[in-house]
This record gives C-alpha cells, structure tokens and sequence, in this order.
C-alpha cells in the first residue's frame, strides 16, 4: 500500500498495468464502470472490466466533417482524445422514462421510477467533459427545479479523469478556458507519463478507493513531470492564436475561438447574411447537439400500450434543428435550417451565458468532427466577427 | 385518486390529478374546464398569479401549457379555457364532469397587477388571448378603487369566437371600459369590425399613467405595442404574454427559448423592453 498518505490533493503513482486494481476496486464498490474502447471505427464509452478493452496505442484524426483511427507505436494508453459519446450520454441518457402510469378500477396510478441510481464510474474523462458536466449540473440542478434523475445519477458518478498529452486539430479547450489540464469535478487525475500514471486525488471516495489499489509515492521529479505534460500542451494550443495557423498542405487546421465580447456579437448579428451561408451546408441532421456534450434539449412523449391503461412518459433528446422543436398550434418558429443553425449558436455562445452564467462550448470540437459537411462552430463565429454588422 | 406524496414535493415531473366539477361552452371549439382538488388531507393547490400557466395532462395523450383563467382569490379550483387545437386538447374536449385531469403548476411569472396600483390600465388581447387576462379583470373588480380608468380591448375573428360574452356587462358595470371588436361580422352582429389594435383610437390615454398588457397572436400584440408606444406609454410599462412550444415548463426542455428567455419560467409575460431586441427577428 501506498507510504504517502491518501488525501484529497494528494499525488501517488500507479503503475500502468494497475489501472485494472483501480477498475476492480470500483467493481467491488458497486460501480458499473464505463470506459474508452473501439466500436464500429470509433473511440466510444462502454463497460469496460479489462484494463485491455482501452484502446492502448491509438491515436483518432480529427477534422470538420472527419474521424480517424489510426494505431502508432509512440501512442500510449490515453493519447487519442473525445469521441461522439460524452458523459451526457450515461447522466442524461438519450432516452428514460420519467413516469408511468396504469389505469386501475378506473383510477390512475403513478409510479416514478426508482429514485435510486445505478452507481457508474467513468475512466478518462477528460477536462473539456468535466466542464460540461458542471454546464449540465447548471441546467438540471441548480435553477428553480430540480430534475430527480439526473441528480440520482450524478450523486453516485465517480469519475478517473484523464489528463490529455495530445490535442486534436478540432480541440480547442484553451480558448474556452476549460482544460487541456484537469482542475477540478474528478474523484482521481491520472497524468500518464511512460512507465506509469501519476494519480492525483480529487475526492474523499477517490481517496478511499485508492486504499485498495496498489500505488507508490510519487517523487517531486514525477510529480513535475506529470505538471509538465498540461503545461505543454496547453503552450502548444496557446500558440494557435486566434487567427488561423498555416498548416502543412492536407494537415488539418488547429482551431482556437476568439470569445471577445461573444454573447454580444452574436445577439448583435441576428440578421448577419452568415447564417444563410452556413445554411447552404448545414443539413439541419442535429449531429451537433447529438454529439454536444452540454446540448440538453429534450422531448418527453406519451408511450401507451394497446389497452391505454399502462402508459409511459418518455424522455428523449431532441434538437434545435428539427421543425417540432419550436412548433406551436400556430404554426413553426424556425422554419429555415438558417434560423436553427441561428438558434444552435447564439444559445451555445451567447444566450447561455444570460441562462446560466457560463458558456455552452466547452471547446471539445465534436461537432466539428461529426457534422457531415465539417461546418466549423470556429470558423462560423470568425465570420461574422469579420463582418460585425453593430 | 392520487393522493399526496414526497415524492410531489422533490419531483417536479409529477402530476397531480384534479377532477373536473364544470364544464362550460364558451366559443366554438372553447370550452372551460373548472378543475377541484379533492383531496382535502393537503394543502390548498389552487393558488396562482394572474397570468401563471399549468400543464394539464391527459394520460395517453400528453401534456399542453393551459393558462389559467379564473380569479386567483378564488382558491378552491381552477379554470382553464382551452381551444380544440391538437391532440391532448381533443381528448379534452371528449371528458366529462367528474372525470380526472392530471396537472401540474402553477407556472411562470405573472402579469405586475400590484406594481400597476394607482395606473390607469389598458388589456389588450386577441382570440383565447383574453383567458391569461381574465384573472386580471377578476382582480380589478375586486380591488377597483386601486385603479383608474380600465380599458378592455378585444378582438376574435367572429362573434362565435368571443369569450366570456355573458360577463361584459357585469364587467362594464364594475367600471371596465369593455371594447370589442370582430375580423368578420355577421348578421346579427352591431358591434365594431377590424383588428384590435384599431381600438387603441378610440382611447384618450394619461401615457405616463398607463399600464398595457397584451397577449394574443403575435401579430397582433406588436401592432397594440406599436399603437401604444406611439401614444407615449413607456415601453418598460408594457407587458406581453407570449407563447411558445412549452414541452415541460421546468426549462430543463429547451423548446421555448426566446432568446435568452425560457418563456416557461422567465415569462410568458414579460416587459417589452426584454423582447424588443428579438422580436422583429424573423424566425427567431
């Protein structure tokens, strides 16, 4: 066991194939544990039993409209960085049942679902996801009411973040200022270096756990070293700039967004010709609020078996890009895939921050990746700073 | 009957189920439902603001944000004046007296009556626009030395849509001044013909003394905006109830966003100068 005392703040070193101690260990605690693995050409979240379902030695490639994997000797355990899943999918799962109701002697009766959740841990989650869990937190917790299932699920996550060495062409954290480094929201930080992770511990359950897994004292050179790895990652998407970087023919653009005065440039700019521009691409697929990891629009609908006496309420995600997210009796709202791509960007960047005090991007590029035709949340807010019609 | 639990108190996605105790026709496809809580071991759950919506809900059908239309001081039910318009509004229309309607509110912010003593008022609403505003009449004939003059203008597109037509007089009486108008007369009709914001011509407004509160087809509400600050009234002493696809009325949903507004629990009624950036936008 570990001679460094296991407190919150407390760093210790695990060796690499350990990993599987820290999955067992939540195991035996009642945790379904949730991690990084291959499915169908992509990096997704799944139950994860074997340190070896990770997707050791990957790297993803990542550009508008693009997804890549692709192995390489050099990459280590960690080094590909968010696929189309986020920690949304499993604390607001695309689809759950809020209420259901029978017919009983010509009464109704209602049963909600069991207040109790499942316990889940989620290993390497990374910094721009533990942002967007505290944006979600924003939404379902903290205003005038209080959603009963998220808060079941997210009083029983455990979470082993990751600190990423790399970034994606599409990542741009920094300039949201929510990672690339971890801060805070984890119970454990790993920091990989090459022989091992360097452990940071983030919580008192964090702590506890870590009593039953075999971890070592970290030297101040590790400890420094494992510092270093945000410290220059965060140097190298820093150097990106706000304008756009030459890069080498048929290598992706790094992104980086300039968030100057953002809420009020874009409700500034509500009849920009730009809308209608990306309009021209944008197929109004949702992909982007799919993938989004903070987008929380929802849809709950009435599930009835033949009889009409055993009814469900359904929750299900819905999209700002559909025709039935805004439709009244009188009629749609936003008619146009101009006036939905409208609605997507000025609520993430703008609207937001007068809803919930905090942006909606959190700088994590997947809907750069997964839109079909790569229509670039950065690059669309360049444009219309371009031309600031106020 | 579903009777009070906790999980009411910590779980704002459960209905409560109320039972119908009246029926009334009041247009063509408009009826109001007079709602009673019979479960008197709980506290009172009739208490509401003019102007607070509530989701009814019909299970099997869903949900629909119905604002409430009785008088707020009157606690023992609640009125919802509901047009046949979609699916859970139909299967309204087929209940009975004594049947149950699950419910759940009361909802969002509330026309600023107390703030409005001692002003001179103007109501204006068009079609079912008037069934958030009745509270507010409701409230002014109870309390009408608290205002000064009261101009009711309303609007339906024929004589068979108007409400509440058998309470003009006892409102005219009561001191409202009550002007209506129609889009399409008939033959019996001898009243006014022409959209509502027309109306604001025959008023002689004290501008700094007058409050507007407005709520109908959109259209509509931005014309009366229009005529009345053209008149003087200061835009932050006008008020409009607007609708929007409310699907949960928590603003956990995300369907009625109006700019930076969830009008489930920022409105539905707000002050003109909130909507005033967002409200020529087309499609916004």
């Amino acid at each position: 066991m570990s001679p460094t005392p296991l407190t919150v703040g407390a760093i210790v070193m695990l060796a690499k194939d350990d990993l599987q101690a820290v999955i067992d260990a939540l195991r035996q605690r009642g945790y379904r544990t949730i991690g990084p693995q291959v499915a169908d050409a992509a990096i997704i979240y799944d139950d994860i039993h074997d340190v070896h379902q990770l997707p050791i030695g990957m790297l993803d490639l990542q550009d508008g409209g693009k997804y890549r994997l692709q192995p390489s000797a050099t990459a280590g355990w960690f080094d590909y960085v968010v696929g189309p899943h986020s920690l949304k999918n499993y604390l607001f799962p695309p689809r759950e049942t809020l209420l259901s109701i029978d017919i009983v002697d010509g009464q109704w009766q209602m049963s909600p679902p069991a207040p109790a959740a499942e316990p889940i841990a989620v290993m390497g989650v990374r910094a721009c996801d533990l942002a967007a869990l505290e944006v979600q937190d924003r939404v379902f917790l903290h205003g005038p009411y209080v959603d009963p299932a998220y808060q079941a699920r997210r009083a029983n996550l455990f979470t082993v973040a990751i600190n990423c060495r790399r970034a994606a062409a599409t990542c741009f954290c920094h300039s949201m200022q929510t990672g690339p480094a971890v801060r805070s929201g984890f119970d454990l930080a790993l920091t990989e270096l090459d022989e091992a992770f360097v452990v940071q511990i983030g919580s008192d359950r964090g702590a506890e756990l870590l009593a039953d897994v075999p971890c070592t004292a970290c030297s101040p050179d590790e400890a420094a070293e494992a510092q270093r790895v945000s410290e220059q990652l965060a140097q190298d998407m820093a150097q990106r700039g706000t304008a756009s970087r030459e890069t080498a023919a048929g290598e992706p653009r790094e992104r980086s967004l300039d968030t100057r005065d953002i809420r009020d440039l874009l409700l500034g700019n509500l009849e920009h010709p730009h809308w209608d521009r990306v309009a021209e691409r944008c197929l109004s697929c949702a992909n982007c609020t799919l993938v989004c990891p903070t987008c929380f629009c929802s849809s709950v609908s009435e599930i009835s078996d033949l009889s009409g006496e055993h009814v469900q309420r359904e929750r299900t995600w819905a999209s700002c890009f559909t025709a039935e997210h805004s439709s009244m009796n009188s009629g749609v709202v936003r008619k146009s895939t101009s006036s939905r791509y409208r609605q997507w960007l000025t609520h993430k960047l703008a609207s937001w921050i007068d809803q919930f005090d905090v942006s909606g991007c959190v700088g994590c590029g997947r809907c750069i990746t997964w839109c079909p035709v790569g229509i670039d949340i950065t690059e669309e807010v360049a444009a219309i700073r371009q031309e600031d019609a106020r | 009957m579903m009777t009070e639990t906790q999980s009411h108190a910590t779980n704002p996605w459960l209905p409560r189920f109320y039972r119908i105790a009246k029926i009334t026709h009041e247009a063509t496809a408009i009826s109001t439902y007079e709602l009673v809580w019979d479960d008197a071991t709980a506290s009172p759950a009739c208490a509401f603001l003019p102007g607070q919506f509530n989701m009814l809900y019909l299970p099997g059908f869903g949900e629909a944000a119905i604002s409430i239309s009785s008088d707020s001081e009157c606690t023992d039910s609640l009125s919802h004046t509901v047009r046949v318009v979609g699916n859970v509004t139909r299967a309204l229309a087929r209940l009975d007296v004594g049947d149950q309607v699950g419910l759940r509110g009361p909802f969002g912010s509330a026309w600023p009556i107390d703030a409005c003593h001692g002003c001179d008022l103007v109501i204006a609403c068009g079609g079912v626009g008037l069934a958030p505003l009745r509270p507010v009449i409701y409230h002014v004939l109870r309390h009408r030395e608290h205002f000064g003059r009261v101009h009711l203008l309303y609007g339906a597109r024929t004589p068979n849509d108007l409400l509440y037509t058998n309470e003009y007089d006892a409102w005219r009486s009561a001191g409202v001044e009550v002007n209506v108008t129609v889009d399409l007369g008939d033959e019996d009709w001898g009243g006014r013909i022409g959209v509502v914001p027309m109306l604001m011509d025959r008023l002689r407004l004290d501008a700094a003394q007058t409050r507007l509160f407005t709520c109908g087809p959109e259209v509509m509400m931005r014309f009366v905006v229009f005529e009345a600050l053209a008149r003087q009234v200061r835009p932050e002493h006008v008020f409009m109830s607007m609708e929007r696809n409310m699907n949960c009325a928590l603003g956990f949903c995300g369907h009625c966003q109006l700019g930076p507004a969830f009008v489930c629990k920022d409105g539905p009624v707000f002050t003109y100068p909130q909507l005033a950036p967002y409200l020529r936008v087309e499609d916004f």
